[in-house]
């Protein structure tokens, strides 16, 4: 099938052309911190992860939503998601690898990244995260291809990709709790040593990924012949309303619990990321960029009407997006590493090089997408008005 | 089985002793003679080529800082100093990169939480020395993925710095902010052609880029019957010795002072006394 992904419109040529030059000036600067150390990023000896750990950390959420679609359709029976859960499970295979690659640059000594094989470590929660998505990975490839293939062959799938199916709806949390575990299991990290860390990143992440997958349906209709049906984007649009409520509720539980009991060092990151300590506020504007986006995002989507007009729905879905770009992808990070172990501020910036290089990755999961879409797509177009159980 | 407080702390030690013994005796059974001689007191550490007469032993070594006799800036600047200097720790000469194995932090952010408004300006002030507090169960250890940091039979928590992989989760684990990674190349220069560590000591590895360090409690010294060098230079302020060992000088000392931890309540068994004494009122050290 990957033939398809060779065939194209200039515009699909133009778009893979701009990815590639992203990728190359990524590639081009990677090579710059192979070379002369890490030291050319913001990162420091107080804040010792920063935007790559946070769009991993954001990534895997994109990766576990695909599961907002197989869940309904193959354990419901929700029809109107039948020609779509190849979508979600080719958007947790693009965000998985990104996830992979982002661990990737942010190591010291990446020639090494065997060692976590070749020396398991149960008790090490990254042990456990590099084998749920490695995991999560090779169920989404699996599935996604076959049942893509039988597809085009206009057969029905083979009956041992079932078990594999439910497999990965019951895998797609795990990958986000053992993720959230990475942080919420280290004393003395004020911001992170809570319980509902895992909980918020799971609502977080179903409304994130399915805001991005309405994006992608309307695009994909936009510019193709296949149109990802009208129900599902509305389905979906329910599913971003509930789940961006659960995250601001569960942020709202943090909040009180860090400022109710007053206890410093739970409330010093929050100040640190709202209102700033002393002259140290470089997150503040970006933080509230957040809150606002979240706010109305919600004052938007829990109106039916907006959400059935699809331009409407589409622009709320962007600011649940960015919105929690910003948390998760940013400000949970560096809340966890400022103030730091010795109660004083060091802050961090990323620098254009670490910016580059972030966006480089960015480029290959879009690449990644990209081609698995394009199979996906030109697949559907074909078999077009013929629909197959699967 | 009845169930005493004090009893029960009893049996356990027993019951932990016991277990070993005939774990290792099981294994022995299995392995032959070759596998017990290795499992037994003699084993090597890693760091060892040979076994070492004259290598201090104990169970877990710890430290006690008697800030009455930590008072000179003089001192102070000795102690990190010469740990510096022997252990070719770079100076890349900027707070972001920067890599320490044990500086000084004001009582205020040493022991965060602990200060007060009305506590005396030379009290929250005084420069604390701090350390890799090689704590009796090591966060950084839980979280390393490739068992890079580990835990000597010595309570020693080292770094292996040919598997470290440099991914950080150690820092982001330890909340003593013990552990330095190299961001950049120790063995190089700066841009003016001055190398990172000044005077190199051959007898002691230097590190790569990319990967974590922190103090080692001197193990290159230990193996020698040598104290950690901090304590050598010290003038008697530090005082090194095993916790384990109630016959010890440091249990003594604990036993007869009063004397804090930084940050107990995490749980991780901070090996690192402080005796803070030191005001006005106190006994002058001098005459002590």
């Amino acid at each position: 099938m990957l033939e398809k992904a060779l065939s194209g419109s200039k515009k699909y040529w133009t778009w893979i052309f701009i990815l590639l030059v992203f990728i190359g000036i990524g590639t081009v600067n990677y090579l710059r911190q192979f070379q002369t150390g890490l030291t050319i990023t913001g990162l420091s000896r107080d804040v010792s992860w920063g935007l790559y750990i946070g769009q991993f950390t954001f990534l895997v959420g994109v990766a576990a939503s695909g599961v907002m679609l197989v869940l309904p359709y193959y354990l419901h029976n929700f029809k109107q998601f039948a020609k779509i859960t190849i979508l979600g499970e080719f958007l947790a295979v693009s965000a998985v690898t990104m996830c992979m690659l982002f661990i990737f640059v942010d190591m010291g000594q990446p020639m090494r990244i065997m060692n976590v094989l070749l020396y398991p470590t149960p008790n090490s929660v990254m042990f456990w995260d590099a084998f749920v998505l490695s995991g999560y990975l090779a169920l989404n490839i699996i599935v996604g291809w076959v049942v893509l293939g039988s597809e085009k062959n206009g057969i029905a799938p083979p009956k041992w990709v079932k078990p594999l199916i439910y497999l990965s709806i019951a895998w797609a949390p795990s990958i986000h709790t053992v993720t959230a575990f990475l942080y919420s299991g280290l004393p003395g990290r004020h911001f992170w040593l809570s319980a509902i860390m895992a909980a918020r990143f799971l609502a977080s992440a179903f409304a994130a990924g399915p805001a991005l997958l309405i994006i992608l349906a309307l695009i994909i209709r936009k510019f193709t012949k296949f149109d990802p049906g009208k129900e599902a984007v509305q389905t979906l649009g329910k599913i971003v309303t509930y789940f961006m409520i659960t995250n601001v509720f569960f942020f709202g539980l943090e909040f009180f619990t860090a400022f109710y009991s007053n206890i410093p060092g739970h409330m010093h990151p929050f100040q640190y990321l709202f209102a700033g300590i002393g002259e140290y506020n470089k997150l503040v504007p970006l933080m509230w960029t957040s809150v606002i986006l979240a706010i109305a995002s919600i004052a938007l989507l829990i109106f039916p009407a907006v959400r059935r007009n699809e331009s409407t729905l589409a622009i709320a879905c962007a600011m649940v997006f960015i919105s929690l770009w910003i948390d998760k992808g940013f400000g949970l990070i560096i809340g966890g590493f400022v103030p730091n172990m010795f109660e004083t501020v060091t802050e961090y910036w990323p620098t254009m090089p670490e910016a580059l290089i972030t966006i480089g990755v960015w480029a290959v999961g879009l690449l990644v997408l990209t081609i698995l879409y394009k199979i996906a797509i030109t697949v559907r177009e074909e078999t077009a008005g013929v629909e197959i159980e699967h | 089985m009845p169930y005493s407080a004090k009893g029960e702390t009893v049996m356990s030690m027993n019951r932990r002793e016991f277990l070993k013994i005939a774990g290792v005796s099981t294994i022995a059974g299995l392995g032959g003679t070759a596998v017990f001689s290795h499992l037994g007191k003699n084993s090597l550490e890693a760091v060892q080529t040979s076994p070492n007469t004259d290598a201090l032993t104990g169970k877990q070594w710890g430290m006690v800082i008697d800030m009455d006799k930590l008072k000179s800036e003089e001192t102070i600047k000795k102690v990190t100093e010469a740990c510096h200097r022997i252990h070719n720790v770079p100076d890349f000469g900027n707070p972001k990169d920067e890599v320490k194995w044990i500086w000084t932090e004001t009582f205020e952010h040493s022991f965060p939480g602990q200060e007060h408004k009305y506590m005396s300006e030379d009290m929250m002030h005084k420069p604390f020395l701090l350390l890799c507090n090689h704590c009796t169960d090591p966060a950084c250890v839980r979280v390393c993925p490739t068992k890079a940091t580990f835990k000597r039979k010595d309570g020693i928590v080292m770094q292996d710095m040919h598997r470290c992989i440099g991914c950080r989760f150690c820092m982001a684990a330890c909340p003593f902010g013990a552990r330095s990674f190299n961001y950049r190349d120790p063995r190089g220069k700066d841009a003016n052609g001055n190398p990172f560590i000044k005077e190199e000591n051959k007898e002691y590895p230097t590190r790569m880029i990319g990967v974590v360090e922190k103090c080692t409690f001197c193990v290159e010294r230990i193996e020698k019957g040598l104290k950690p060098a901090c304590v050598e230079e010290s003038n008697g302020a530090l005082v090194f010795g095993d916790i384990d060992d109630p016959a010890s000088e440091i249990r003594r000392i604990l036993n007869s002072q009063y004397t804090i931890r930084r940050k107990p309540e995490l749980g991780t068994g901070p090996n690192i006394y402080y005796i803070i004494g030191g005001n006005d009122y106190a006994v002058v050290p001098e005459i002590r």
